[in-house]
C-alpha cells in the first residue's frame, strides 16, 4: 500500500507520549499494589477514562465501522450492544464486585465459593478468554501498519507488543491506568476530528457524486487485488477484467460479463480491473444493494434471530471480560466504583456516534473493499478518497494513530489483566513474578497472530464476548445475587457455556472449509448458549445445594452493604475507603498521584 | 494472592525499608493515628445493630436480605424497561416495514434510533440507577443508626 508519511509521524507521536506518560508513572509504582491495582487510589472520573480506552478496542475503531459498511444499519446494534454491556454491568456487578474485593474473576470465585479447583478452572478460562481477545487486536495492528507504509504486517504486531511489554513491566496498572486514560482521549479525537472534516467536505460537494438510491458503484477505474479467496455476486451485470484465478479457471487479463444474480469465486491472488460506473460485487451474503443496506431487519427471521443473538452475546459479555473486571478494583469504594461506571457510560456512547457516519461514508466513496470483504480497514482510506493530496493524508495519518492506540490501550489492558491473574495464581504473586507472567503472556498470542488467518475484527470480538457471557457472566450474576450458588454449579455453568461456544467455533471452521452448511446461529450461538449455561448454573446448584458455603450471608453483606458501614475488607492490609469521595483526598490533588500515601 | 512480600516470613538481614517493594505490616511505619475515646454521633444502639448485622443474627439478616432484595428489584426493573425497547424494536422492524423505512426530515428513522437515541438513553438509565441505588443504601444506613 502507498506510504503515508503523516501516519508514521503520528503513530510515532502516540507511541512516544504513551512510553512518556508510562515510564512517567512508573517511576511512582515501586510496590505490589501499585502493579496489580494501582495502589486502589484512582479517581473516578479517570479510572472511567482508563475504563472506556480499556474497553474501546480495535473492533470498536474499525471493525464496527467495517461491519455498518458491510450489512448496513442492524450492525449499529454492535454500538448499542457494547455500551448496553456496560450498563448491565453498573446495574448488577460494579459496586458489589468492589466490595467483594475481589481483583480478578478467579479470585471472586474463590472468595465467594471457596473453592480451589473452581478457581483454577476460571483461571484456566480468563486465559484462553485473554488470548482469544488478543488474537484479533495484534493482527489488527498488524493490518493497520500494512495500510500506511509498506511493512509486512508481522511488524505492527511486534511493535504492539514491544510497546504494550515495556508499559506493563514498567508500572503495572498504575501506569497502564494513566495511559489508558490518555488513551481515551485520543481515540475520541482521533475518530471525530476526521469525521467533522469529512463531513464539511461533502457539504461543500467537491466529492465524486454519489446516492444512497442506487447500488454501490465504482465511481473511477479501479483495480482491487484479492488476498482471501472471496464468493462475488452483484445485483446487476458486472463487467470485468481479470488476471489469476475465477471460477476455478486461471485467467490473464480476459474480461468477463458477469449477468446480475450470479455467483463466482474469485481466488487469492486475482486482480480484478473494474471500469467506472460498474455495480460494485460484493461478498455473497453480505447487503448487495443500498436498499436492504438502508432497512433494518431485511434478513428475515434469522437476521432477527442473529440481531437478538448478538446483544445478548454483548450485554452479559462486557461484565466477563478479564481486563474490564480487573479495572474495577482500582476503584477505591463499592459507590466510586458505580459513580466511573456511569461516567464511562457517557464517554462511549459519545464515541460511538462517530463509527456509524464513518462506516457509512465508506460504504459510499470506498466501495472497492466490498469486493474483498477486508472491511477492516475502510474509515483508514476514506479520506484519501474525499480529499486527494495532503489534507487527505494527514486525516487518514490521524485515524491510523487512532487505531493504533485501540490496539495498544486494549492489549494493555489484557496483557495486565493475564499477567496479574497468572502471577497470582500460578506464581508467588511478586513485582518480578508480575513481570514474567507479563512476557509469557504476550509472546504466546503474538506466535498464534502471525500463524493465523485474520478475520473480521468485529466478529472476532463479537465471539469473545459470547464466550464470556457463556461462562463467567453467569457465574458472576449468580454470585452476587443468589445464596444458592456452589461451586458445582459455577464450575458447570462454565464448562458447558464454554464448551458449547467453543464447539459452535470449530464446527463453524469446519463447515468454512466444507461448504458452508452451519446455520447462522453457529457463527453467534450466545442466543443458545447463554441461556444454557443459565439453566446449568441453577439446576447443579440446586442438586448439589450442600456445597453451599457457610458463609453465604456474611459474603452478600461485604458486597452489598453501603461502604460507609465499612464491612467491606481488602485483603492486602491497605484500609477500606470508608470515607469521603476520593475526589476530594487531599494526596490526590490536582488529579496527580502524590507519592506519600 | 499473598499478601507478604518477598521474603516476607524468611529469616535473613533485615531490609533497608525503601527497597522492599511492599514490607510486612509490622515494618511500615506506624501512621499517624487519631484516637477517639467517646463519640458522641454513635450511640450504642447503632454498635448493636452493626454487630447484630455483622453476627447474623436473624434481625441483622432481615436487614440484609431487604436490602439485597432491594437493590435486586431496581436493577432489574431497570433492566426490563431498557430491554423491552432494545427487543421491541427489533421486533418492530422485522413486523413492519413500513415503519422500517420511515424517513425523517431526510435522514432514516431506523439509523437514528439505533445510531443516535440508545446512547444517552442507556446513560440515564444508568444515571437512574445511581440515584436510586444510593437512595437503597442511605436508607439502610439510617435504619442501622437509627
Amino acid at each position: 500500500m502507498d506510504l503515508n508519511p503523516w501516519a508514521i509521524a503520528t503513530i510515532a507521536v502516540v507511541a512516544a507520549v504513551t512510553f512518556y506518560l508510562g515510564f512517567h508513572s512508573s517511576r511512582l509504582a515501586n510496590t505490589t499494589p501499585d502493579f496489580l491495582l494501582a495502589r486502589r487510589l484512582v479517581r473516578s472520573r479517570r479510572n472511567a477514562a482508563a475504563l472506556a480506552g480499556d474497553y474501546l478496542s480495535a473492533s470498536s475503531f474499525l471493525g464496527i465501522a467495517g461491519l455498518i459498511m458491510q450489512s448496513g444499519v442492524d450492525a449499529l446494534w454492535y454500538s448499542v450492544g457494547c455500551v448496553a454491556g456496560y450498563l448491565a454491568l453498573l446495574l448488577f456487578v460494579a459496586a458489589p464486585l468492589r466490595r467483594s474485593g475481589a481483583y480478578t474473576l478467579p479470585d471472586f470465585a474463590e472468595i465467594r465459593l471457596g473453592s480451589m479447583g473452581l478457581r483454577r478452572l476460571c483461571t484456566a478460562f480468563t486465559v484462553f478468554l485473554v488470548a482469544f481477545y488478543l488474537l484479533p487486536q495484534l493482527q489488527g495492528a498488524g493490518l493497520t501498519l500494512a495500510t500506511v507504509m509498506p511493512v509486512p504486517s508481522w511488524l505492527g504486531e511486534a511493535v504492539v507488543v514491544v510497546l504494550v511489554t515495556i508499559n506493563v513491566l514498567g508500572g503495572g496498572m498504575r501506569a497502564v491506568t494513566v495511559v489508558q486514560a490518555f488513551q481515551y482521549w485520543v481515540k475520541l479525537f482521533a475518530i471525530a476530528a476526521p469525521t467533522f472534516v469529512l463531513i464539511a467536505v461533502i457539504a461543500q460537494g467537491n466529492v465524486p457524486s454519489t446516492s444512497v438510491s442506487a447500488p454501490p458503484m465504482f465511481s473511477r477505474d479501479t483495480t482491487v487485488s484479492v488476498h482471501t479467496t472471496v464468493e462475488l455476486s452483484a445485483g446487476a451485470p458486472v463487467r470485468v477484467r481479470a488476471h489469476g484465478t475465477v471460477d476455478d479457471a486461471a485467467v490473464d487479463g480476459t474480461t468477463f460479463f458477469w449477468p446480475a444474480n450470479t455467483s463466482h469465486t474469485v481466488d487469492a491472488g486475482t486482480t480484478l480491473d473494474f471500469p467506472a460506473g460498474t455495480v460494485v460485487p460484493v461478498v455473497t451474503g453480505e447487503a448487495r444493494d443500498n436498499g436492504p443496506w438502508l432497512t433494518p431487519e431485511s434478513g428475515g427471521t434469522t437476521g432477527l434471530l442473529g440481531t437478538y443473538s448478538m446483544l445478548i452475546a454483548l450485554c452479559l459479555g462486557a461484565m466477563g471480560l478479564p481486563h474490564v473486571l480487573v479495572r474495577f478494583y482500582t476503584n477505591p469504594s463499592g459507590r466510586s466504583a458505580r459513580r466511573s461506571t456511569l461516567h464511562v457510560l457517557l464517554l462511549l456512547g459519545l464515541f460511538y456516534l462517530f463509527p456509524t457516519i464513518l462506516g457509512a461514508m465508506s460504504r459510499l466513496y470506498v466501495p472497492e473493499l466490498l469486493v474483498t470483504g477486508q472491511t477492516n480497514a475502510s474509515i483508514l482510506l476514506l479520506p484519501q478518497k474525499l480529499l486527494p493530496g495532503a489534507a487527505g493524508q494527514i486525516l487518514g495519518a490521524i485515524l491510523v494513530a487512532g487505531a493504533f492506540t485501540a490496539f495498544l490501550s486494549t492489549s494493555s489492558g489484557l496483557l495486565t489483566a493475564v499477567a496479574g491473574v497468572l502471577s497470582t495464581d500460578l506464581l508467588p504473586g511478586r513485582v518480578r513474578d508480575f513481570r514474567w507472567a507479563t512476557v509469557l503472556s504476550c509472546l504466546v498470542p503474538m506466535a498464534l497472530a502471525i500463524v493465523l488467518p485474520a478475520e473480521n475484527l468485529a466478529l472476532t470480538i463479537g465471539l469473545a464476548f459470547t464466550l464470556a457471557a457463556s461462562t463467567f457472566g453467569p457465574v458472576l450474576l449468580a454470585g452476587i445475587w443468589w445464596r444458592g450458588l456452589t461451586w458445582v454449579g459455577a464450575a458447570a455453568g462454565i464448562v458447558v457455556g464454554g464448551g458449547l461456544v467453543i464447539a459452535a467455533l470449530v464446527l463453524n471452521v469446519i463447515s468454512q472449509f466444507t461448504g458452508r452448511w452451519a446455520p447462522p446461529l453457529l457463527v453467534q450461538p450466545a442466543l443458545i448458549t447463554v441461556p444454557t449455561a443459565f439453566l446449568v448454573v441453577f439446576l447443579v446448584s440446586k442438586a448439589t445445594a450442600r456445597h453451599r458455603p457457610r458463609d453465604v450471608n456474611r459474603l452478600l453483606l461485604r458486597m452489598h452493604a453501603p461502604d460507609t458501614l465499612g464491612f467491606f475488607q481488602d485483603r492486602d492490609g491497605t484500609e477500606p475507603d470508608s470515607g469521603p469521595d476520593p475526589g476530594d483526598r487531599p494526596n490526590l490533588a490536582n488529579g496527580k498521584h502524590s507519592r506519600s500515601t | 494472592m499473598s499478601g507478604n512480600g518477598p521474603g516476607a516470613d524468611s529469616p535473613g538481614p533485615p531490609r533497608p525499608p525503601n527497597n522492599d517493594p511492599w514490607p510486612p505490616v509490622s515494618t511500615r511505619p506506624a501512621r499517624r493515628r487519631r484516637v477517639v475515646l467517646a463519640d458522641p454521633q454513635h450511640p450504642v444502639t447503632v454498635v448493636r445493630t452493626i454487630v447484630e448485622i455483622q453476627e447474623q443474627t436473624s434481625v441483622g439478616e432481615v436487614l440484609v436480605r431487604n436490602l439485597v432484595r432491594a437493590q435486586f428489584r431496581l436493577a432489574i426493573g431497570l433492566s426490563v424497561a431498557v430491554s423491552v425497547l432494545l427487543v421491541g424494536l427489533p421486533l418492530a422492524y422485522f413486523l413492519s416495514p413500513e415503519f422500517a423505512r420511515l424517513t425523517v426530515f431526510g435522514v432514516r428513522l431506523s439509523w437514528l434510533l439505533l445510531g443516535v437515541v440508545p446512547f444517552p438513553l442507556l446513560f440515564g438509565a444508568g444515571y437512574w440507577f445511581n440515584r436510586l441505588a444510593e437512595r437503597n443504601e442511605r436508607d439502610f444506613v439510617n435504619m442501622v443508626e437509627s
